[in-house]
């Protein structure tokens, strides 16, 4: 797993949960929280719109 | 908090809590939850809506109206302006809501119908027996808790799991969803009288800017763009560009960032013991990305087959059906025809899109409906807009002169 949320960028909005392909992300309150099926798949980190989410391969 | 109820709701936005006010009004016993601890709040919404259409489902209330409209204004990339009524404009026009305080409305009136309602109380998973959803786990501060239902209505939003639990894929592609930026704006010189739509390639890839009045010189400036735009260049940067170049002056007094779906209908929103409402079941605009209306309409319909299902003691996905076929006859058709729109629209160069612009000026639109500015489009730009003539067939004043078109 290798997604990072920068969570001073982060508005908890959940886009990213809804393109997420294996259900890795969930938006708890105000933060969200990245589990172990993710596969770096880079989607979450091209439909954020401010930027808070990175993908290093 | 019971350990059952008839239905089980999550998520207390606008489908939510009209889907929990219906159930209970029905007579279901009902509980509403909702993960976050002040409904409503943080607001994901440029908060426009079509006056005559909520009022079918809520009685106004200066409290939540942060300013009425008469219809909008639409800028193509050469700055031509096309005015539209607000009849014209669609569900997204008429009311410029405050949704903190609208959101938590709705979720009273949910309340004082009887159904019971839990913040902070998050759902984690589904209970599956033998092939039926029979309730929720939850959690609340820090508890785990089972709750058991006849029904379970996802109402989770954009980043809904809930259908996911049951087996239904409601995983958006990039190009299926419009992520969003917007700033509430203060001492900025607006027309307080119209919602403003700025279109362009540049300001705005596969996407618009939003310019929705809020009273007193405040307005919502909002960018939507598709997500196979987004990446190089985010909603927020081209955001802070629009408003550098037209409100440089103006202070930003609240952020919102979103997604909204923009996917067209999804092919399935029951199971055994389950059916998805509004964002969840991917129930908004394709063009506009407006989804308050939608999702209480769909909501309303979703508690009442809830209550005539478990009156009939049948609630698998065949009895459920009825909540499908029903939301696929009015919501879906008008969602498939925006999506036919959207697929044409998004690919239009400026140049095109100033064609389009160009070819309406001097065209009364004054009493026109939205097919019938379609079809006044169409009939001036048949060319570049040849596959939206689908969207005719069926409708009867026009239905002659398509054939003919189509025959020709
Ligand atoms: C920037 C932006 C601008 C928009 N502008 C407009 C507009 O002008 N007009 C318009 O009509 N629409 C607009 N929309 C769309 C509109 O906001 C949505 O369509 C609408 O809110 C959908 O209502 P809903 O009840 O389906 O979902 P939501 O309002 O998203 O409510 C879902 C609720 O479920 C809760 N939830 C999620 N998961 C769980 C869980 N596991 N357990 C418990 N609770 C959970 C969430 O916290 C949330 O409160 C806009 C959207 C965005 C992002
Ligand atoms: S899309 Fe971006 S801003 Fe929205 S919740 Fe995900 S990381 Fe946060
Ligand atoms: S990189 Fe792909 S799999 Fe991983 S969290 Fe993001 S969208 Fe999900």
């Amino acid at each position: 797993m290798t997604v990072s949320v920068d969570r001073f960028k982060c508005g908890y909005c959940g886009a990213c949960v809804s393109v997420c392909p294996t259900g890795a992300l969930e938006l708890m309150e105000t933060w969200i929280e990245v589990d172990g099926s993710c596969n770096d798949c880079g989607i979450c980190a091209k439909i954020c719109p401010v930027g808070a989410l990175e993908v290093s391969k | 908090m019971k350990d059952r109820y008839d239905v089980i709701v999550v998520g207390a936005g606008p489908g939510g809590s009209m889907t929990a006010k219906t159930a209970a009004l029905e007579g279901l016993d009902v509980l509403l939850i909702e993960k976050r601890q002040q409904i409503g709040d943080p607001v994901r919404c440029a908060e426009g809506v079509n006056k005559e259409y909520l009022k079918e489902y809520i009685e106004p209330d200066p409290a939540w109206i942060s300013a009425e409209v008469k219809g909008s204004k639409i800028y193509s990339p050469d700055g031509t302006m096309i005015e539209m009524s607000e009849e014209l404009s669609g569900a997204e026009v008429g009311y410029v809501l405050e949704r903190k305080v609208f959101d938590r409305a709705l979720a009273r009136e949910a309340a004082l119908a009887g159904a019971e309602v839990m913040v902070k109380t998050r759902a984690t998973g589904l209970l599956i027996e033998d092939g039926f959803v029979k309730g929720i786990k939850a959690e609340h501060m820090g508890k785990k808790y089972d709750i058991r239902a006849k029904i379970v209505v996802g109402a989770d939003g954009v980043e809904s799991k809930v259908g996911r639990w049951a087996g239904i894929d409601t995983t958006l592609k990039p190009s299926d969803m419009c992520t969003c930026a917007q700033y509430l704006m203060t001492d900025i010189d607006i027309d307080p009288d119209f919602c403003e739509f700025f279109l362009g390639n540049e300001i705005a890839p596969i996407g618009y800017i939003w310019v929705f009045p809020k009273g007193n010189n405040m307005a919502n400036v909002g960018i939507g763009i598709t997500g196979n735009a987004s990446g190089k260049v985010r909603a927020i940067e081209l955001l802070d560009d629009f408003v550098q170049e037209h409100y440089p002056g103006g202070k930003a007094i609240e952020l919102v960032v979103g997604g909204v779906p923009v996917c067209g209908t999804i092919e399935r929103t029951v199971a055994n013991g389950l059916m998805l409402v509004g964002d969840a079941a991917r129930q908004s605009d394709p063009v506009t990305g407006g989804g308050i209306f939608n999702s209480m309409w769909a909501g309303d319909m979703a508690g009442k087959v809830a209550a005539s299902a478990i009156r009939r003691s049948d609630v698998s996905a065949e009895s459920l059906e009825e909540y499908e076929k029903k939301w696929r006859a009015e919501l879906g058709r008008d969602i498939n025809m925006s999506l036919v729109v959207k697929q044409r629209f998004t690919r239009l160069s400026d140049h095109e899109l100033n064609t389009l612009a160009h070819s309406l000026e001097g065209i009364d639109l004054g009493s026109a409906t939205l097919i019938g500015l379609l079809w006044a489009l169409f009939k001036a730009n048949k060319k570049l807009l040849w596959d939206l003539r689908s969207i005719f067939k069926g409708i009867k004043d026009i239905e002659m002169e398509v054939s003919a078109e189509v025959g020709s």
